[in-house]
């Protein structure tokens, strides 16, 4: 019999038994805790916070303990965690203004108000294997407190330019009601909210392909890093019964602008457009490949389509949750005996008709 | 990272049926206006489940908001009980519901199943729920939700008949051996899940309630008891089912859907019942009953 698939509960229970000694390991070696990972894995756990759309780096932390560091995986343990949370309200929407910076970086100016501030990346790294680190007491060099690290709040770039009427502005949501996309299904057309919704749960490796590609032609849109700041930004409730804001965490975030080239058209003058991304932690990488997207998809809107991949809202929007994409690709692992008999028989039946055919004398087919 | 909270990851009570009830009257809105307008897709707003998509989230998510304390569910998968999907998927509605679980089709209320119709007719008062990987028969033919969505509004399904055509033209007949295409209530056109075609004559008037869920397609769709479910075809291509030369090889059954079985690498095979409950119940009653 098919054993393969009949194993029942028991092959389950093993299983899962399985996955859990081969998560530990070597039980020589001392055992991951939540807090290593949430320490020192700091750039995984952004990405499982992002695109599990929960803010909580300890949950974070478990599910890619759980997980045996598979991203994704960690990424579909919280997104299942988050969907049985009740949902008490609607936050303010968060001023990145107001960004308290770890790292703020443009590639348009040189010098911007607030300053150019690196940050912890990897940007300039010489990308060596560090020896050093496979000690596990190397010596600690304590970085340098940013001497100009600013205390105020530092303007965000595209709203300096924005007086110049020369970029367009940061679109304001007149509308109290913000679409949800865990709360109603996508449907097409998807307005920019919704999209960015989708990109910011969506895949990195998708997004970041699908920006790529216009890059390369596909839907060129002449992109700039008008800035991307990295920082810790308060979220703000209005509790019904207090009537006024009040915060209720800091969460940090990663935003990215992208000032891109638009030649105008009949209707609306040659201005800068722009591409947005934002994200939990330090996801920079998705951040931008977002922004690129984002804009990508505003091609209808702005009259530039060009029947790119990245253009293509219905093609975007509907493969870029890798939750879905990971669970329908590997369901084809699932038995499909019954379907496959069902070809097999038809299979079968066509062969011994095409047989027959050609079994058939010259004459007869010739008629 | 302190004790606390570590202390709150500890195990979370989870509602009844695991969904919270918030989510159950939203998926049991959807499941009204679908069994109001026969075969019609609604939207609905999917969640993440503990299963992964493709695994049969939207079959789940419709059992859990129409499952009562009072029922008793049946979980099939290819047909059969003991399939680690349907095992699995009967484990998690023991785990977070409770209900009594059974095998056997008569006793069952809720029926979910992935790719089969159980072979004993279902009766009025039962309830079958399908997985659904792609509820959108025209998908194959485009690919885009804004044109389908134009298509079932008009009616207009001349491309699926056209492709079937183009099967008979090209094959001599239609080729498609399951999730064989359906005009439910003489209306809206729909894929009856990826049960072969030899089930599609079961849907057709069914005494029992049948509700499709797609997860992550966020789509949930229905067939009312009664209702007319004609399998597309053409009057000189009538629609046939699959037939089997051989009884099944274990309870002798001739009209049941039959899988084949590789017994050795000497091309030995032997063929038997999908529906392991029909088979079972044939072979364990009375011994004359295999003689059929």
């Amino acid at each position: 019999m098919y054993v393969a698939v009949k194993g029942g509960e028991r092959a389950i229970a093993n299983a899962e038994r399985l996955v859990a000694e081969e998560r530990r390991g070597d039980p020589a070696v001392p055992e991951l805790s939540l807090d290593q990972i949430g320490q020192q894995l700091t750039l995984a756990v952004d990405r499982v916070m992002t695109e599990g759309a929960l803010y909580d780096r300890t949950l974070a932390a478990l599910a890619i303990k759980q997980a045996r560091g598979d991203l994704i995986e960690a990424i579909f343990l919280l997104r299942a965690y988050r969907t049985t949370l009740p949902r008490l309200g609607d936050a303010l929407p968060v001023d990145t203004g107001a960004m308290l910076l770890e790292r703020r970086i443009s590639a348009t100016f040189k010098d911007i108000p607030g300053g150019q501030m690196l940050g912890p990346t990897f940007d300039y790294a010489h990308r060596l294997l560090d020896f050093d680190l496979a000690r596990e007491d190397a010596p600690r060099t304590p970085a340098k407190t940013v001497s100009g690290s600013p205390e105020f709040a530092v303007p965000r770039v595209a709203d300096l330019l924005g007086g110049e009427g020369l970029i367009e502005p940061s679109p304001r949501s007149a509308a109290a009601e913000v679409p949800d996309l865990t709360q109603a299904p996508l449907a097409f057309p998807a307005a920019r909210p919704l999209r960015l919704q989708n990109l910011a749960r969506g895949d990195e490796g998708f997004l970041l392909a699908l920006g790529y590609s216009t890059q390369r032609g596909y839907g060129s849109t002449h992109p700039f890093v008008g800035e991307i700041r990295m920082g810790a930004v308060s979220v703000e409730y209005v509790p019904p019964e207090l009537g006024f804001p009040v915060e209720i965490a800091e969460i940090t975030v990663t935003e990215c602008d992208m000032v891109n080239q638009f030649k105008g058209s009949a209707e609306a003058p040659p201005e800068f457009t722009r591409g947005y991304g934002l994200v939990f932690g330090m996801s920079e990488r998705k951040a931008m490949a977002m922004a690129l997207v984002d804009r990508a998809l505003r091609a209808a809107e702005l009259g530039e389509e060009s029947g790119a991949p990245a253009q293509d809202q219905e093609f975007v929007l509907s493969h870029s949750d890798n939750v879905e994409a990971s669970g329908f690709v590997q369901h084809l692992k699932l038995p499909h005996y019954v379907d496959f008999q069902s070809e097999l028989t038809m299979v079968r039946e066509m062969r011994a008709e095409w047989e027959r055919a050609q079994s058939r004398p010259a004459t007869e087919a010739a008629e | 990272m302190t004790e606390s909270s570590a202390g709150r990851l500890l195990a979370h009570p989870f509602n009844f049926a695991y969904l919270d009830e918030q989510t159950k009257k939203m998926i049991r809105r959807a499941i009204l206006k679908a069994v109001a307008i026969p075969g019609h897709q609604v939207p609905f707003a999917s969640r993440e489940m503990p299963l992964p998509y493709g695994w049969g989230t939207g079959g789940i998510q419709v059992t859990a908001a129409i499952l009562g304390a009072d029922d008793t569910l049946k979980v099939i998968d290819q047909g059969a009980d003991d399939t680690t999907n349907a095992v699995n998927i009967r484990r998690l509605f023991a785990k977070t519901a409770g209900v009594r679980t059974t095998t056997r089709t008569e006793e069952a209320t809720v029926i979910q199943s992935r790719h089969r119709v159980p072979e004993t007719p279902l009766r009025e008062g039962q309830i079958m729920v399908f997985q659904v990987p792609i509820p959108e028969p025209l998908r194959w033919l485009e690919a885009r939700e804004s044109e389908t969505l134009k298509l079932h509004a008009l009616a207009d399904y001349g491309l699926m008949q056209v492709h079937l055509y183009e099967d008979v033209a090209t094959h001599g007949r239609i080729a498609k051996a399951y999730d064989y295409p359906v005009l439910v209530n003489g209306r809206y056109l729909a894929s009856p899940s990826p049960i072969p075609k030899f089930d599609n004559p079961k849907l057709d008037r069914n005494p029992a309630l049948l509700l499709f869920g797609a997860g992550r397609e966020k789509r949930i769709y229905a067939i009312p008891p009664y209702t007319e479910v004609k399998s597309l075809d053409f009057d000189d291509h009538p629609f046939t089912v699959e037939r089997w030369e051989r009884p099944c090889a274990l309870c002798g059954a001739v009209d049941s859907f039959l899988d084949e079985v590789i017994t050795d690498d000497q091309g030995g095979r032997m063929f038997v019942c999908s529906d392991s409950d029909y088979c079972e119940t044939r072979r364990a009653p009375t011994p004359e009953a295999a003689d059929d």
